[in-house]
């Protein structure tokens, strides 16, 4: 089924058997724009120990090369998780509201 | 085809030989232990090609059918009674994500007390899950309804039931024909599934939360899928009635062209029935018998055709709805009548319960009753239990 | 009403009484005949007093109750008599068997049997003699043919001795010992 999230489908439109019959429609939902605080992280305080990498509920901290390389702000919602499991002698994340 | 002598358990386990499903999953209860264990042998001795899995139980046991149908398998197990009740959330789990699973069932009253024999509680009881059912009258229509279940179950997406009443057909051996492995291999034909979660090119969400916004849709389209069950159902029975010469209706009448009263009832009471009916036509009296096979989906517009033709009809019912107005068979038949303008009188034996023996002269005594109903123009008795002591 | 030849075997939990009526029925079906083999429906226990029916008919067999009124009755252990009223509801002109060392007309004299025939064979020495066990029920299928004549001796023994083979997968000594043990069964069976 294409995930349609300006018009619900019908019954009748469904496929049988309640199953989502595309991969990855999660990429779609966006929960960025959840967020009222956002983390920032500092390239110079990381010690690239990936505590929030694996903890992150939203898989949003980005990695390259076993190497935190940023925070991906379109599905980042803002729980403060990464920043509270940064070990305190880094503490490479900060949070900061979104409210300009 | 050729003629042998097997159990209920023994057809039904020769039937599933020749389905030769890829996966059984099964947890043996009292009395459809045998189904699984004949065709355990089936498996340990190579004559099918049958991923057997034994689980620790029912729950479990229907848990691996899902997984298996949803990885594209054709699949099959066999309960009874407190079985099929431990296996009532995944029914609906089944049902619902339109896995065409087949159950050889043995119907079994529900504890307590606890007992081993037969009446309908069980199936009754799962009414409601999205299963077809389908009651058998004797072992030849448990061997041909489990393969003509299973060819529906498939068209529909739709999973089926399909049961014998405990003992009385589950360990009783009878005379059947059943047909040639081929033959039962090119009529059922090869699975197709709609859907594969071993299909690694199409990856798909099984079974995902459903909340408010998509729930009662995909409802809605489940039961409308139920809604083609009796026209595949037919298409199936009629081609297997080509193939074997046996016709099995959603719904049978025997005698009752015209016949004053009727008895509706099901399983091997209904196949009793008809010989009580023999020996009162020889009486000349116009009875008939109406033998409910499918009631699942409810084959609603030929039971209206059937009973309103009829100045009373006693509904037997081997299993109770608590709700102090008998049994299901006959709650619904009366719901299902409502709206015609001509209705018989329908009155309520609740029967069997635990296994207790259904006589002749018991059935004739129904006959009996109703007779005096349809003289008379009324009700007396609504509901009866039928063979219990202290009552009348 | 449709023909029925309805039979009804009394034994203990062990003795065989549910395999000699499934014995029985597939033999008659060789014959060509329509047939029920059902045990008292329920679970068995070794000694508890059992049941178990047959019913025979040229025609489609639709009836699924016990049997109540049986043509003839087979008795596997003779202790029984004391304890189980075993010529219950046996019609007029019927049979009954019974596994004894009394001759038949004792027998007779205490079932109070006065308008069906009564049958004697002691297949427990039969049994034990040949079979080297106690196993009474196959042996007393031949004495139930005779006396019966409800089938056909040479087809019924052949069907017998098949489905003993399928059941002891080529154990011969056991299978012939079988078949060996229900001729002798056929040859002895006296009636009253
Ligand atoms: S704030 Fe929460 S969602 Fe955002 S990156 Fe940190 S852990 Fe992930
Ligand atoms: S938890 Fe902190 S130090 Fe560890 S990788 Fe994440 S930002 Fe870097």
């Amino acid at each position: 089924m294409s995930m349609k999230f300006d018009k619900l489908m019908t019954w009748k439109e469904l496929p049988a058997g309640c199953l989502i019959d595309e991969p990855s429609t999660s990429l779609r939902f966006k929960t960025g724009d959840w967020r009222s605080m956002r983390p920032v992280w500092d390239s110079e305080k990381c010690i690239h120990c990936l505590f929030c990498w694996i903890s992150c509920p939203d898989s949003a901290i980005k990695v390259e090369n076993e190497k935190i390389t940023g925070i991906d702000y379109n599905y980042c919602k803002g729980c403060g998780i990464c920043a509270s499991i940064c070990p305190p002698k880094a503490s490479a994340i900060e949070m900061i509201r979104e409210e300009k | 085809m050729k003629t042998v002598a097997k159990t209920g358990n023994e057809a039904m386990a020769y039937a599933m030989k020749q389905i030769n499903p890829d996966v059984v999953a099964a947890y043996p209860i009292t009395p459809a232990t045998e189904v699984v264990q004949i065709f355990s042998n089936y498996v340990a001795d190579g004559e099918v090609d049958t991923e057997f899995v034994a689980v620790e139980s029912e729950h479990s046991a229907l848990s691996a059918c899902v997984g298996a149908s949803i990885a594209g398998g054709r699949v099959m197990t066999s309960t009874s009674s407190q079985g099929l009740a431990l296996m009532h959330e995944i029914l609906y789990i089944a049902a619902g994500n339109r896995l065409p699973i087949v159950i050889a069932l043995v119907n079994r009253s529900l504890s307590a007390p606890i007992n081993i024999h037969c009446d309908h509680s069980d199936t009754m009881g799962s009414r409601e899950a999205g299963w077809m059912h389908l009651y058998c009258a004797n072992s030849q229509e448990a061997y041909d309804s489990l393969i003509i279940a299973l060819k529906t179950a498939e068209a529909t997406a739709v999973p089926a039931i399909v049961s014998t009443d405990a003992f009385i057909l589950s360990h009783a051996m009878e005379r059947l024909e059943v047909l040639e492995d081929s033959d039962v291999q090119n009529f059922i034909g090869e699975y197709r599934p709609r859907f594969s979660a071993l299909d690694l090119e199409n990856p798909k969400t099984y079974g995902p939360l459903d909340l408010q916004d998509y729930f009662f849709e995909h409802k809605r389209a489940q039961i409308d899928d139920f809604s083609k069950v009796l026209d595949a159902y037919d298409k199936a029975a009629k081609d297997y009635a080509e193939l074997s010469g046996r016709y099995y209706p959603a719904l049978e009448e025997y005698k009752t062209e015209d016949a004053d009263v009727a008895i509706f009832a099901a399983g091997s009471t209904a196949d009793t029935a008809k010989e009580v009916v023999d020996d009162l036509r020889d009486q000349g009296r116009k009875v008939g018998l109406v033998r409910m096979r499918m009631w699942r989906p409810l084959p609603v517009e030929q039971i209206k055709k059937a009973l309103t033709k009829f100045k009373a009809v006693a509904v037997m019912d081997r299993s109770d709805t608590m709700a102090d107005f008998g049994g299901p068979v006959f709650l619904e038949t009366r719901g299902m009548l409502y709206d015609s303008e001509e209705k018989p009188l329908i009155t309520d034996y609740v029967y069997g319960l635990g296994g207790r023996n259904i006589k002749l002269t018991d059935i004739a005594r129904v006959y009996d009753d109703i007779e005096q109903v349809a003289k008379a123009g009324k009700i007396e008795k609504l509901i009866t239990y039928l063979g219990v002591r202290g009552e009348e | 009403m449709q023909q029925y030849f309805e039979v009804r075997w009394h034994g203990r939990g062990g003795q065989g009484a549910k395999t000699a009526a499934l014995l029985f029925g597939e033999a008659a079906m060789e014959t060509g005949k329509y047939i029920q083999a059902f045990p008292e429906y329920g679970p068995e226990r070794t000694g508890a007093p059992v049941k178990a029916y047959n019913r025979l008919s040229d025609g489609p067999i639709r009836i699924h109750t016990q049997v109540t009124d049986p043509d003839v009755v087979v008795v596997l252990d003779a202790s029984l008599l004391e304890s189980i009223n075993v010529t219950e509801g046996l019609k007029k002109g019927g049979a009954i068997l019974v596994n004894t060392q009394e001759k038949a007309e004792v027998i007779k004299k205490k079932l109070g049997v006065t308008d069906a025939k009564v049958a004697v064979v002691d297949a427990t020495k039969i049994a034990v003699e040949i079979l080297k066990r106690n196993v009474p029920n196959t042996v007393m299928l031949g004495a139930m043919v005779k006396v019966t004549g409800a089938l056909e001796w040479d087809s019924a023994l052949a069907s017998i001795e098949a489905k003993l083979s399928e059941k002891f997968r080529g154990r011969k000594e056991i299978i012939e010992g079988n078949v060996k043990a229900i001729k002798k069964a056929y040859d002895e069976v006296e009636v009253a």
